[in-house]
Protein backbone atom coordinates (compact mmCIF):
# COMPACT_ATOMS: atom_id res chain seq x y z
CA UNK A 1 0.00 0.00 0.00
CA UNK A 2 1.47 3.34 -1.04
CA UNK A 3 -1.42 5.41 0.33
CA UNK A 4 -1.89 7.71 2.10
CA UNK A 5 -0.08 10.44 0.21
CA UNK A 6 1.01 13.35 2.34
CA UNK A 7 1.98 16.85 1.22
CA UNK A 8 3.77 19.03 3.75
CA UNK A 9 4.12 22.71 2.86
CA UNK A 10 4.68 21.76 -0.76
CA UNK A 11 5.22 24.61 -3.20
CA UNK A 12 6.08 24.70 -6.86
CA UNK A 13 7.63 27.55 -8.80
CA UNK A 14 7.98 27.78 -12.57
CA UNK A 15 9.76 30.67 -14.30
CA UNK A 16 9.79 32.62 -11.06
CA UNK A 17 6.02 32.29 -10.62
CA UNK A 18 4.56 30.31 -7.73
CA UNK A 19 2.00 27.94 -9.27
CA UNK A 20 1.38 26.02 -6.04
CA UNK A 21 1.87 27.50 -2.59
CA UNK A 22 2.35 25.83 0.76
CA UNK A 23 0.08 22.82 0.24
CA UNK A 24 -0.40 20.58 3.27
CA UNK A 25 -2.90 17.74 2.98
CA UNK A 26 -3.38 13.99 3.02
CA UNK A 27 -4.95 11.83 0.30
CA UNK A 28 -6.28 8.62 1.85
CA UNK A 29 -7.52 5.41 0.26
CA UNK A 30 -11.18 4.74 -0.39
CA UNK A 31 -12.64 8.10 -1.33
CA UNK A 32 -13.21 9.84 -4.64
CA UNK A 33 -11.42 13.14 -4.29
CA UNK A 34 -12.42 15.84 -6.73
CA UNK A 35 -10.06 18.77 -7.18
CA UNK A 36 -12.05 21.92 -7.92
CA UNK A 37 -10.96 25.37 -8.91
CA UNK A 38 -11.23 27.98 -11.62
CA UNK A 39 -9.16 27.78 -14.80
CA UNK A 40 -5.54 28.48 -13.96
CA UNK A 41 -6.04 27.85 -10.24
CA UNK A 42 -3.38 25.13 -10.24
CA UNK A 43 -5.45 21.93 -10.47
CA UNK A 44 -3.30 20.32 -13.16
CA UNK A 45 -0.08 21.32 -11.43
CA UNK A 46 -1.43 19.86 -8.19
CA UNK A 47 -2.15 16.49 -9.83
CA UNK A 48 1.26 16.49 -11.52
CA UNK A 49 2.95 17.29 -8.23
CA UNK A 50 1.16 14.42 -6.49
CA UNK A 51 1.98 11.99 -9.32
CA UNK A 52 5.64 13.07 -9.39
CA UNK A 53 5.70 14.59 -12.87
CA UNK A 54 6.92 17.80 -11.25
CA UNK A 55 9.03 18.04 -8.12
CA UNK A 56 8.17 20.44 -5.30
CA UNK A 57 10.43 23.48 -5.19
CA UNK A 58 10.06 23.38 -1.44
CA UNK A 59 8.22 21.14 1.01
CA UNK A 60 7.60 17.40 0.89
CA UNK A 61 5.48 14.99 -1.15
CA UNK A 62 5.56 11.65 0.64
CA UNK A 63 3.94 8.29 0.03
CA UNK A 64 3.28 5.83 2.86
CA UNK A 65 5.56 3.28 1.16
CA UNK A 66 8.63 4.56 -0.61
CA UNK A 67 9.45 1.71 -3.01
CA UNK A 68 8.11 1.44 -6.56
CA UNK A 69 5.42 4.05 -5.92
CA UNK A 70 5.10 4.80 -9.65
CA UNK A 71 3.94 1.25 -10.38
CA UNK A 72 0.92 1.72 -8.15
CA UNK A 73 -0.21 4.95 -9.78
CA UNK A 74 -1.70 5.92 -13.11
CA UNK A 75 -2.52 9.25 -14.74
CA UNK A 76 -5.14 10.11 -17.33
CA UNK A 77 -4.49 13.40 -19.08
CA UNK A 78 -6.99 15.97 -20.27
CA UNK A 79 -6.16 15.09 -23.87
CA UNK A 80 -5.44 11.39 -24.32
CA UNK A 81 -1.83 10.76 -25.30
CA UNK A 82 -1.91 7.53 -27.27
CA UNK A 83 0.89 5.73 -29.04
CA UNK A 84 0.74 5.30 -32.80
CA UNK A 85 -0.16 1.65 -32.43
CA UNK A 86 -3.32 -0.40 -32.16
CA UNK A 87 -5.62 -0.01 -29.17
CA UNK A 88 -4.46 -3.37 -27.82
CA UNK A 89 -0.76 -2.50 -28.33
CA UNK A 90 -1.22 0.68 -26.28
CA UNK A 91 -2.31 -1.40 -23.31
CA UNK A 92 0.43 -3.99 -23.84
CA UNK A 93 2.97 -1.15 -23.83
CA UNK A 94 1.74 0.05 -20.42
CA UNK A 95 1.86 -3.49 -19.03
CA UNK A 96 5.41 -4.01 -20.30
CA UNK A 97 6.53 -0.68 -18.87
CA UNK A 98 5.01 -1.70 -15.55
CA UNK A 99 6.97 -4.96 -15.50
CA UNK A 100 3.98 -7.29 -15.90
CA UNK A 101 4.91 -10.78 -17.17
CA UNK A 102 4.67 -11.02 -20.98
CA UNK A 103 2.47 -14.13 -20.80
CA UNK A 104 -0.30 -12.09 -19.15
CA UNK A 105 -0.25 -9.07 -21.50
CA UNK A 106 -2.90 -10.15 -24.00
CA UNK A 107 -5.31 -11.52 -21.42
CA UNK A 108 -5.14 -8.42 -19.20
CA UNK A 109 -5.29 -6.00 -22.13
CA UNK A 110 -8.35 -7.69 -23.65
CA UNK A 111 -10.07 -7.75 -20.27
CA UNK A 112 -9.53 -3.99 -19.88
CA UNK A 113 -10.74 -3.30 -23.42
CA UNK A 114 -13.84 -5.35 -22.70
CA UNK A 115 -14.42 -3.37 -19.53
CA UNK A 116 -14.40 -0.02 -21.36
CA UNK A 117 -16.38 -1.38 -24.33
CA UNK A 118 -13.58 -1.19 -26.88
CA UNK A 119 -12.89 -4.88 -27.45
CA UNK A 120 -14.19 -4.68 -31.04
CA UNK A 121 -11.69 -1.88 -31.75
CA UNK A 122 -8.69 -3.69 -30.25
CA UNK A 123 -6.85 -3.98 -33.59
CA UNK A 124 -7.76 -0.47 -34.73
CA UNK A 125 -5.09 2.25 -34.75
CA UNK A 126 -5.59 4.03 -31.43
CA UNK A 127 -5.40 7.50 -32.89
CA UNK A 128 -8.10 6.79 -35.45
CA UNK A 129 -10.68 6.27 -32.66
CA UNK A 130 -13.12 9.06 -31.79
CA UNK A 131 -11.99 11.43 -29.04
CA UNK A 132 -14.40 9.82 -26.56
CA UNK A 133 -13.10 6.35 -27.44
CA UNK A 134 -9.53 7.60 -27.15
CA UNK A 135 -10.22 8.84 -23.64
CA UNK A 136 -11.84 5.51 -22.75
CA UNK A 137 -8.77 3.77 -24.12
CA UNK A 138 -6.56 6.03 -21.98
CA UNK A 139 -8.61 4.97 -18.96
CA UNK A 140 -8.33 1.31 -20.00
CA UNK A 141 -4.58 1.79 -20.21
CA UNK A 142 -4.63 3.14 -16.67
CA UNK A 143 -6.93 0.52 -15.20
CA UNK A 144 -5.07 -2.40 -16.84
CA UNK A 145 -2.24 -1.58 -14.43
CA UNK A 146 -4.59 -2.07 -11.43
CA UNK A 147 -3.35 1.15 -9.84
CA UNK A 148 -3.91 1.87 -6.20
CA UNK A 149 -4.49 5.52 -7.09
CA UNK A 150 -5.65 7.04 -10.37
CA UNK A 151 -5.12 10.72 -11.15
CA UNK A 152 -7.39 12.20 -13.80
CA UNK A 153 -6.91 15.71 -15.13
CA UNK A 154 -10.26 16.98 -16.43
CA UNK A 155 -10.76 13.77 -18.42
CA UNK A 156 -14.15 14.77 -19.84
CA UNK A 157 -13.53 18.43 -20.66
CA UNK A 158 -13.63 17.87 -24.43
CA UNK A 159 -16.25 15.12 -24.52
CA UNK A 160 -19.95 15.14 -25.36
CA UNK A 161 -22.51 14.35 -22.60
CA UNK A 162 -22.87 10.69 -23.61
CA UNK A 163 -19.12 10.04 -23.55
CA UNK A 164 -18.89 12.00 -20.29
CA UNK A 165 -21.47 9.72 -18.67
CA UNK A 166 -19.57 6.65 -19.87
CA UNK A 167 -16.32 7.97 -18.41
CA UNK A 168 -18.04 8.81 -15.11
CA UNK A 169 -19.45 5.27 -14.96
CA UNK A 170 -15.94 3.90 -15.49
CA UNK A 171 -14.64 6.13 -12.71
CA UNK A 172 -17.31 4.82 -10.37
CA UNK A 173 -16.52 1.21 -11.37
CA UNK A 174 -12.86 1.80 -10.57
CA UNK A 175 -13.80 3.35 -7.23
CA UNK A 176 -15.99 0.35 -6.40
CA UNK A 177 -13.08 -1.94 -7.29
CA UNK A 178 -10.98 -0.15 -4.68
CA UNK A 179 -8.96 2.38 -6.69
CA UNK A 180 -8.45 5.76 -5.09
CA UNK A 181 -9.69 8.42 -7.55
CA UNK A 182 -8.24 11.92 -7.64
CA UNK A 183 -9.90 13.86 -10.42
CA UNK A 184 -9.83 17.52 -11.34
CA UNK A 185 -12.72 19.32 -12.96
CA UNK A 186 -14.20 22.78 -13.21
CA UNK A 187 -17.64 21.29 -13.84
CA UNK A 188 -19.64 21.67 -10.63
CA UNK A 189 -22.39 19.26 -11.63
CA UNK A 190 -19.86 16.58 -12.42
CA UNK A 191 -18.12 17.20 -9.11
CA UNK A 192 -21.44 16.77 -7.28
CA UNK A 193 -22.08 13.48 -9.09
CA UNK A 194 -18.68 12.01 -8.32
CA UNK A 195 -17.08 13.55 -5.26
CA UNK A 196 -16.85 12.05 -1.80
CA UNK A 197 -14.35 14.72 -0.88
CA UNK A 198 -13.45 18.07 -2.43
CA UNK A 199 -10.11 19.82 -2.55
CA UNK A 200 -10.71 23.40 -3.59
CA UNK A 201 -7.71 25.22 -5.01
CA UNK A 202 -7.63 28.98 -5.41
CA UNK A 203 -4.64 30.78 -6.94
CA UNK A 204 -2.32 27.88 -6.20
CA UNK A 205 -3.34 27.54 -2.57
CA UNK A 206 -5.58 24.92 -1.04
CA UNK A 207 -8.60 26.81 0.25
CA UNK A 208 -10.54 23.77 1.46
CA UNK A 209 -10.37 20.00 1.82
CA UNK A 210 -13.78 18.88 3.04
CA UNK A 211 -16.37 16.13 2.51
CA UNK A 212 -18.31 16.86 -0.68
CA UNK A 213 -21.69 17.41 0.94
CA UNK A 214 -20.28 19.87 3.40
CA UNK A 215 -18.37 21.73 0.68
CA UNK A 216 -21.39 22.15 -1.59
CA UNK A 217 -23.79 23.09 1.21
CA UNK A 218 -21.59 24.93 3.67
CA UNK A 219 -18.42 26.19 2.02
CA UNK A 220 -16.05 27.68 4.57
CA UNK A 221 -14.09 30.18 2.52
CA UNK A 222 -15.25 33.22 0.59
CA UNK A 223 -13.41 31.97 -2.52
CA UNK A 224 -15.36 28.69 -2.43
CA UNK A 225 -18.64 30.53 -1.87
CA UNK A 226 -17.95 32.74 -4.91
CA UNK A 227 -16.98 29.69 -6.98
CA UNK A 228 -20.20 27.90 -6.09
CA UNK A 229 -22.48 30.80 -6.98
CA UNK B 1 19.36 19.49 -80.80
CA UNK B 2 19.52 16.49 -83.08
CA UNK B 3 22.41 15.00 -81.13
CA UNK B 4 20.46 15.44 -77.86
CA UNK B 5 17.52 13.45 -79.20
CA UNK B 6 19.86 10.83 -80.62
CA UNK B 7 21.62 10.60 -77.27
CA UNK B 8 18.28 10.23 -75.49
CA UNK B 9 17.12 7.52 -77.90
CA UNK B 10 20.37 5.60 -77.52
CA UNK B 11 20.17 6.10 -73.75
CA UNK B 12 16.71 4.51 -73.65
CA UNK B 13 18.09 1.62 -75.72
CA UNK B 14 20.85 1.15 -73.15
CA UNK B 15 18.36 1.17 -70.29
CA UNK B 16 15.88 -1.05 -72.10
CA UNK B 17 18.53 -3.63 -73.01
CA UNK B 18 20.03 -3.62 -69.48
CA UNK B 19 23.43 -2.64 -70.86
CA UNK B 20 26.12 -4.39 -68.75
CA UNK B 21 28.21 -1.26 -68.15
CA UNK B 22 25.14 0.74 -67.20
CA UNK B 23 23.79 -1.93 -64.85
CA UNK B 24 27.17 -2.33 -63.18
CA UNK B 25 27.39 1.40 -62.44
CA UNK B 26 23.79 1.65 -61.22
CA UNK B 27 24.12 -1.41 -58.95
CA UNK B 28 27.35 -0.09 -57.43
CA UNK B 29 25.75 3.33 -56.85
CA UNK B 30 22.76 1.77 -55.11
CA UNK B 31 24.97 -0.54 -53.05
CA UNK B 32 27.30 2.25 -51.89
CA UNK B 33 24.48 4.64 -50.98
CA UNK B 34 22.44 1.89 -49.29
CA UNK B 35 25.30 0.85 -47.00
CA UNK B 36 26.16 4.51 -46.34
CA UNK B 37 22.55 5.02 -45.29
CA UNK B 38 22.68 1.97 -42.98
CA UNK B 39 25.73 3.39 -41.18
CA UNK B 40 24.27 6.91 -41.11
CA UNK B 41 21.00 5.57 -39.67
CA UNK B 42 22.80 3.44 -37.07
CA UNK B 43 24.62 6.53 -35.79
CA UNK B 44 22.30 9.39 -36.75
CA UNK B 45 18.97 8.07 -35.43
CA UNK B 46 20.07 7.32 -31.84
CA UNK B 47 22.29 10.42 -31.77
CA UNK B 48 19.44 12.65 -32.93
CA UNK B 49 17.05 11.06 -30.44
CA UNK B 50 19.58 11.42 -27.62
CA UNK B 51 20.03 15.13 -28.36
CA UNK B 52 16.25 15.54 -28.45
CA UNK B 53 15.46 13.94 -25.08
CA UNK B 54 18.52 14.32 -22.89
CA UNK B 55 19.51 17.61 -21.32
CA UNK B 56 23.19 18.11 -20.57
CA UNK B 57 25.55 21.07 -20.39
CA UNK B 58 26.66 22.08 -23.87
CA UNK B 59 23.75 20.46 -25.68
CA UNK B 60 22.91 23.65 -27.58
CA UNK B 61 26.52 23.94 -28.71
CA UNK B 62 26.52 20.31 -29.84
CA UNK B 63 23.28 20.83 -31.78
CA UNK B 64 24.74 23.95 -33.42
CA UNK B 65 27.80 21.93 -34.51
CA UNK B 66 25.53 19.21 -35.87
CA UNK B 67 23.48 21.71 -37.83
CA UNK B 68 26.68 23.27 -39.19
CA UNK B 69 27.89 19.83 -40.33
CA UNK B 70 24.51 19.36 -41.99
CA UNK B 71 25.49 22.03 -44.49
CA UNK B 72 29.12 20.98 -44.88
CA UNK B 73 30.26 21.13 -48.53
CA UNK B 74 30.53 17.62 -49.97
CA UNK B 75 34.01 18.15 -51.41
CA UNK B 76 35.30 19.15 -47.98
CA UNK B 77 33.93 15.88 -46.57
CA UNK B 78 35.61 14.07 -49.47
CA UNK B 79 38.89 15.82 -48.74
CA UNK B 80 38.74 15.01 -45.01
CA UNK B 81 37.93 11.36 -45.63
CA UNK B 82 40.69 11.26 -48.28
CA UNK B 83 43.20 12.58 -45.74
CA UNK B 84 42.06 9.99 -43.18
CA UNK B 85 42.26 7.08 -45.63
CA UNK B 86 45.38 8.08 -47.59
CA UNK B 87 48.57 6.12 -47.00
CA UNK B 88 49.90 8.73 -44.58
CA UNK B 89 46.54 9.21 -42.84
CA UNK B 90 45.51 7.59 -39.54
CA UNK B 91 43.41 4.94 -41.33
CA UNK B 92 45.86 4.48 -44.20
CA UNK B 93 46.92 1.01 -43.03
CA UNK B 94 43.54 -0.41 -44.04
CA UNK B 95 44.17 0.46 -47.71
CA UNK B 96 40.60 1.59 -48.29
CA UNK B 97 41.27 4.57 -50.56
CA UNK B 98 39.80 4.13 -54.06
CA UNK B 99 37.55 1.27 -52.99
CA UNK B 100 33.75 1.16 -52.64
CA UNK B 101 34.30 0.99 -48.86
CA UNK B 102 35.92 4.44 -48.99
CA UNK B 103 32.92 5.78 -50.88
CA UNK B 104 30.56 4.24 -48.33
CA UNK B 105 32.52 5.89 -45.50
CA UNK B 106 32.55 9.24 -47.29
CA UNK B 107 28.83 9.19 -48.04
CA UNK B 108 28.05 8.03 -44.51
CA UNK B 109 30.13 10.91 -43.09
CA UNK B 110 28.30 13.28 -45.43
CA UNK B 111 24.75 12.24 -44.54
CA UNK B 112 25.09 11.25 -40.86
CA UNK B 113 24.79 14.90 -39.68
CA UNK B 114 21.76 15.32 -41.95
CA UNK B 115 20.10 12.18 -40.55
CA UNK B 116 21.00 13.12 -36.97
CA UNK B 117 19.85 16.75 -37.25
CA UNK B 118 16.53 15.90 -38.93
CA UNK B 119 15.99 12.98 -36.53
CA UNK B 120 16.56 15.31 -33.58
CA UNK B 121 13.90 17.71 -34.84
CA UNK B 122 11.47 14.88 -35.54
CA UNK B 123 12.03 13.06 -32.24
CA UNK B 124 11.86 16.36 -30.34
CA UNK B 125 8.27 16.95 -31.45
CA UNK B 126 7.34 13.39 -30.43
CA UNK B 127 9.19 13.82 -27.13
CA UNK B 128 7.18 16.97 -26.37
CA UNK B 129 3.99 15.04 -27.06
CA UNK B 130 4.84 11.88 -25.11
CA UNK B 131 7.18 13.12 -22.37
CA UNK B 132 4.69 13.28 -19.49
CA UNK B 133 2.90 10.08 -20.48
CA UNK B 134 6.13 8.10 -20.68
CA UNK B 135 7.39 9.53 -17.40
CA UNK B 136 4.03 8.60 -15.90
CA UNK B 137 4.84 5.00 -16.90
CA UNK B 138 8.16 5.38 -15.06
CA UNK B 139 10.23 5.49 -18.28
CA UNK B 140 13.38 7.64 -18.13
CA UNK B 141 14.53 10.04 -20.84
CA UNK B 142 17.10 7.57 -22.17
CA UNK B 143 14.67 4.68 -21.80
CA UNK B 144 12.16 6.57 -23.93
CA UNK B 145 14.46 6.67 -27.00
CA UNK B 146 13.44 3.29 -28.51
CA UNK B 147 9.76 4.13 -28.00
CA UNK B 148 10.11 7.57 -29.56
CA UNK B 149 12.09 6.21 -32.53
CA UNK B 150 9.36 3.65 -33.11
CA UNK B 151 6.54 6.17 -32.72
CA UNK B 152 8.30 8.48 -35.19
CA UNK B 153 9.00 5.63 -37.61
CA UNK B 154 7.02 7.10 -40.51
CA UNK B 155 8.54 10.56 -40.22
CA UNK B 156 11.99 9.06 -39.75
CA UNK B 157 11.56 6.94 -42.88
CA UNK B 158 11.18 10.18 -44.80
CA UNK B 159 14.35 11.49 -43.11
CA UNK B 160 16.22 8.35 -44.23
CA UNK B 161 14.90 8.70 -47.76
CA UNK B 162 16.15 12.30 -47.79
CA UNK B 163 19.56 11.01 -46.64
CA UNK B 164 19.59 8.37 -49.36
CA UNK B 165 18.62 10.97 -51.94
CA UNK B 166 21.50 13.21 -50.92
CA UNK B 167 23.98 10.32 -50.88
CA UNK B 168 23.18 8.89 -54.28
CA UNK B 169 23.12 12.29 -55.99
CA UNK B 170 26.50 13.27 -54.56
CA UNK B 171 29.51 13.55 -56.88
CA UNK B 172 32.44 15.46 -55.32
CA UNK B 173 33.01 13.23 -52.30
CA UNK B 174 32.95 9.91 -54.12
CA UNK B 175 35.10 11.31 -56.90
CA UNK B 176 37.84 12.24 -54.41
CA UNK B 177 37.87 9.05 -52.33
CA UNK B 178 36.71 6.61 -55.02
CA UNK B 179 38.74 7.86 -57.93
CA UNK B 180 36.08 6.94 -60.50
CA UNK B 181 37.90 3.71 -61.47
CA UNK B 182 36.08 1.71 -64.14
CA UNK B 183 34.55 -1.56 -62.84
CA UNK B 184 35.68 -0.68 -59.29
CA UNK B 185 34.47 2.68 -58.02
CA UNK B 186 32.56 4.22 -60.91
CA UNK B 187 29.12 5.31 -59.79
CA UNK B 188 26.39 7.13 -61.65
CA UNK B 189 27.34 10.70 -60.75
CA UNK B 190 31.07 10.30 -61.42
CA UNK B 191 30.36 8.38 -64.62
CA UNK B 192 28.05 11.15 -65.86
CA UNK B 193 30.75 13.74 -65.18
CA UNK B 194 33.39 11.68 -66.94
CA UNK B 195 31.31 10.61 -69.95
CA UNK B 196 30.07 14.17 -70.49
CA UNK B 197 33.62 15.50 -70.47
CA UNK B 198 34.56 12.81 -73.01
CA UNK B 199 31.59 13.75 -75.20
CA UNK B 200 30.00 10.29 -74.76
CA UNK B 201 26.54 11.62 -74.14
CA UNK B 202 24.69 8.32 -74.68
CA UNK B 203 25.84 6.69 -71.44
CA UNK B 204 25.77 10.02 -69.58
CA UNK B 205 22.13 10.66 -70.54
CA UNK B 206 21.15 7.06 -69.78
CA UNK B 207 22.70 7.35 -66.31
CA UNK B 208 21.08 10.76 -65.86
CA UNK B 209 17.67 9.26 -66.64
CA UNK B 210 18.24 6.40 -64.18
CA UNK B 211 19.36 8.89 -61.51
CA UNK B 212 16.25 10.98 -62.12
CA UNK B 213 14.06 7.88 -61.90
CA UNK B 214 15.67 6.89 -58.60
CA UNK B 215 15.16 10.41 -57.29
CA UNK B 216 11.52 10.24 -58.40
CA UNK B 217 11.08 6.85 -56.74
CA UNK B 218 12.56 8.17 -53.49
CA UNK B 219 10.12 11.08 -53.54
CA UNK B 220 7.19 8.80 -54.33
CA UNK B 221 8.27 6.54 -51.48
CA UNK B 222 8.33 9.57 -49.13
CA UNK B 223 4.80 10.50 -50.15
CA UNK B 224 3.63 6.89 -49.77
CA UNK B 225 5.13 6.71 -46.28
CA UNK B 226 3.41 9.98 -45.30
CA UNK B 227 0.07 8.76 -46.69
CA UNK B 228 0.45 5.45 -44.85
CA UNK B 229 1.29 7.32 -41.65
CA UNK B 230 -1.80 9.53 -42.00
CA UNK B 231 -4.03 6.54 -42.67
CA UNK B 232 -2.64 4.73 -39.61
CA UNK B 233 -3.44 7.76 -37.50
CA UNK B 234 -6.88 8.29 -38.98
CA UNK B 235 -5.86 11.56 -40.62
CA UNK B 236 -7.11 12.23 -44.12
CA UNK B 237 -4.23 12.86 -46.49
CA UNK B 238 -4.44 15.73 -48.91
Amino acid sequence: MILPLTLENASYLANGRELLSDLSLTLSAGTRTVVLGANGAGKSSFLRLCHGLIKPTSGIVKWHASENTRRHQAFVFQRPVLLRRSALANLVFALRANGVARSRHKELAEKALLQVGLIDQSAQPARSLSIGEQQKLAIARALVLSPEILFMDEPTSSLDPEATTEIENLVNDLHTAGTKIVMSTHNLRQAKRIADEVIFIHKGRMAEQTPAEEFFNFPKTDEAKKFLV
Amino acid sequence: MKSLWEAAATAFDLIWSFDTALVEIVVLSLRVSFFALIFAAAIGLPLGAFLAVKSFPGRSFFVAILNALFGLPAVVVGLLVYLMLSRTGPLGIFGLLYTPAAMIIAQAVLITPLVAALSRQTVLSFHQEYDEQLRSFGITALGSIPTLLWEARFSLSVVLLAGFGRAIAEVGTVMIVGGNIEHVTRVMTTAIALETSKGNLNLAVALGIVLLLISLLVNLASQAVTALSNRWQGVSSS
